[in-house]
């Protein structure tokens, strides 16, 4: 695998930050990879812009930032504004269905969603609707195996919350797999 | 001696600079940190804060940073490997303690996690603009070392390092992270405790009444004692003697600001660390340090495999400076030195100094912010 450059990016509460993690764990503990994670985010705790820049590589990372990612996940439509510009052209978008209407897409961008916030919803629990769209993603890119992404969460969710979490993660995988 | 395995928490982990750097305190034996947290380094006693009770280390939030550099020095005198954490404002505050550490020769860590300055600046984001201030910023003549890590994993080394450092040499020890390494989230690996080796503090064997506070031999840097041990001594700022006590006159202060500068300069060669790349036929080097060193080695790598004859020294301690190796490439076959750096032009100065116009150095200057791109270093390559 070479270098793969990613923006997971939405609103601050949504998880954006631990998915960035998640994948960056299941890379580098989990696989013989290198990850770098690059977290930014506005003043406020909730609600503002926040953004994940993951670098995924089989060789040492030099430059840490991401700039022009191949891979854009947008779970509110704010993000999509405002990184949609950024993707690369043949780049891939991954969005929020009901959260995020891609508009001006540009060309050649492939494009996939998931209802990832209905999906948690009926789990029982919103709350995971950010490991939904990582188990999607995880399906969409294949850039890390679903059982080094279903380790890490195991190591880095609130104990009590493994088996949902776990489940919300198949959900999102096999929404892909089942074709969407 | 080996690290104590109760502050060692070995095995693989994901964690940003900030948090590998709270490891290797630990690790390192660090048992006492005062600190007024301000971003970006918020994130590495807001760990101690959580660790520090399960390892018996006591974290205080003092009310500024003038108090935490200061209680620090009475933590390292009380026994306790100590640490401040701090960023932009919070070192300029912390100007006056670090003289008073350096002249009281007591071991401990100034932990600066840069960001953009003068002023509160850019609190979020990173720059290298501290590298002067680490070394000229209190009055007087003295001299500290500094480290500067470039990835996470050298987060957690080189604190481990600079602790061991000043402990050595009885010396405040600045370990200068940027914004950039403290906030990203890399592997890192902390190794068994028995791998992780430990400066043991430098104490007296002399009984209370032989015992001289600032007696030397060769090596320059005094025995220690510790409160409450059942010795008599007396600690000041003031110009002093080898009993401790005020003695104000010329020849006192020759004797020991002489010795403060040349237990860190005379040692220099036992201080220094860098890594070096393609020397051996280099024509041009780029010297860089921190997040800096990893994009002049992707822009050094760009040149490389187009042939050009461009060599690579990464700073890991950047005071005392490297001379001797920049001095012997000056007079041999270097041409250029590049010095890209997060700031207008601090360090390349030290490097035009020693350089001393035996070749041509140029300054690749960022306001900070973010870092270069690679783009900019290899054009002047």
């Amino acid at each position: 695998m070479s270098k793969k450059e990613m923006k997971i990016t939405g609103f601050g509460g949504q998880g954006i930050i631990l998915t960035g993690l998640l994948i960056g764990r299941a890379a580098t503990l989990y696989e013989d990879k290198h990850a770098v994670l690059i977290q930014s985010f506005g003043p406020e705790a909730r609600g503002g812009a926040c953004g994940a820049q993951v670098t995924v590589s089989d060789e040492p990372i030099l430059y840490p930032y991401v700039k022009e990612p191949e891979i854009l996940v947008t779970l509110s439509q704010e993000a999509y504004s405002t990184y949609i510009g950024q993707l690369r052209p043949g780049g891939t978008l991954i969005y929020e269905e009901n959260l995020v209407t891609p508009r001006d897409l540009p060309e050649g961008v492939k494009s996939y969603c998931v209802p990832s916030t209905q999906i948690a919803e009926d789990l029982g629990r919103k709350i995971v609707q950010n490991i939904v769209a990582l188990g999607f993603f995880t399906a969409v890119t294949k850039i890390v195996d679903p059982e080094s992404m279903k380790n890490a969460i195991k190591t880095a969710v609130p104990k009590g919350t493994i088996d949902l979490n776990l489940k919300a993660f198949d959900k999102g995988y096999s929404y892909f797999k089942n074709g969407s | 001696m080996k690290a104590d395995k109760e502050g060692v928490l070995t095995g693989n982990h994901f964690l940003d600079g900030d948090h590998a750097c709270c490891e290797g305190a630990i690790a390192a034996g660090c048992r006492f940190v005062a600190g007024y947290p301000i971003t970006p380094s918020t994130e590495v006693v807001e760990r101690i804060a959580s660790r520090f009770p399960l390892v018996g280390g006591i974290f205080i939030q003092m009310e500024d940073e003038i108090a935490s550099s200061i209680a620090i020095c009475g933590g390292s005198w009380a026994g306790k490997k100590s640490m401040t954490v701090t960023s932009g404002p919070g070192l300029s505050l912390m100007m006056e303690h670090i003289g008073y550490a350096a002249m009281t020769e007591t071991p401990c860590v100034f932990v600066d996690v840069q960001r953009g300055g003068p002023s509160t600046g850019l609190p979020t984001m990173p720059a290298q603009a501290d590298i002067m201030q680490a070394r000229w910023g209190s009055h007087g003549d003295y001299e500290i070392i500094a480290l500067a890590p470039n990835s996470c994993q050298e987060a957690f080394d080189l604190t481990v390092h600079a602790f061991n450092l000043s402990e050595k040499y009885r010396v405040p020890v600045l370990f200068m992270l940027d914004e950039c390494v403290g906030h990203m989230t890399e592997k890192v690996v902390i190794p068994e405790a028995d791998e992780i080796e430990i400066e043991p503090r430098k104490m007296t064997n002399k009984k209370p009444g032989e015992y001289l506070l600032y007696e030397t031999d060769d090596s320059m840097v005094p025995e220690m004692v510790h409160a409450g041990e059942g010795y008599n001594f007396h600690i000041t700022g003031l110009t002093h003697d080898e009993r401790g006590y005020p003695n104000l006159t010329v020849d006192t202060q020759a004797k020991l600001v002489r010795r403060l500068c040349d237990k860190i300069n005379k040692n220099a060669d036992d201080i220094i660390m860098y890594e070096d790349f393609h020397l051996d036929d280099a024509d041009t080097v780029v010297i860089a340090f921190g997040i800096t060193s990893r994009i002049a080695q992707h822009a050094v790598n760009m040149a490389r495999d187009e042939g050009k004859k461009v060599g690579f020294i990464r700073l890991q301690v950047i005071w005392p400076f490297p001379e001797q190796i920049i001095r012997e490439l000056a007079g041999g076959n270097v041409k250029k030195f590049v010095v890209p750096e997060l700031n207008l032009g601090q360090l390349v100065l030290e490097v035009e100094r020693v350089v001393a116009g035996q070749a041509e150095v140029v300054s690749v200057p960022h306001a900070g912010g973010t870092v270069h791109n690679p783009e900019d270093i290899y054009e002047k390559l």
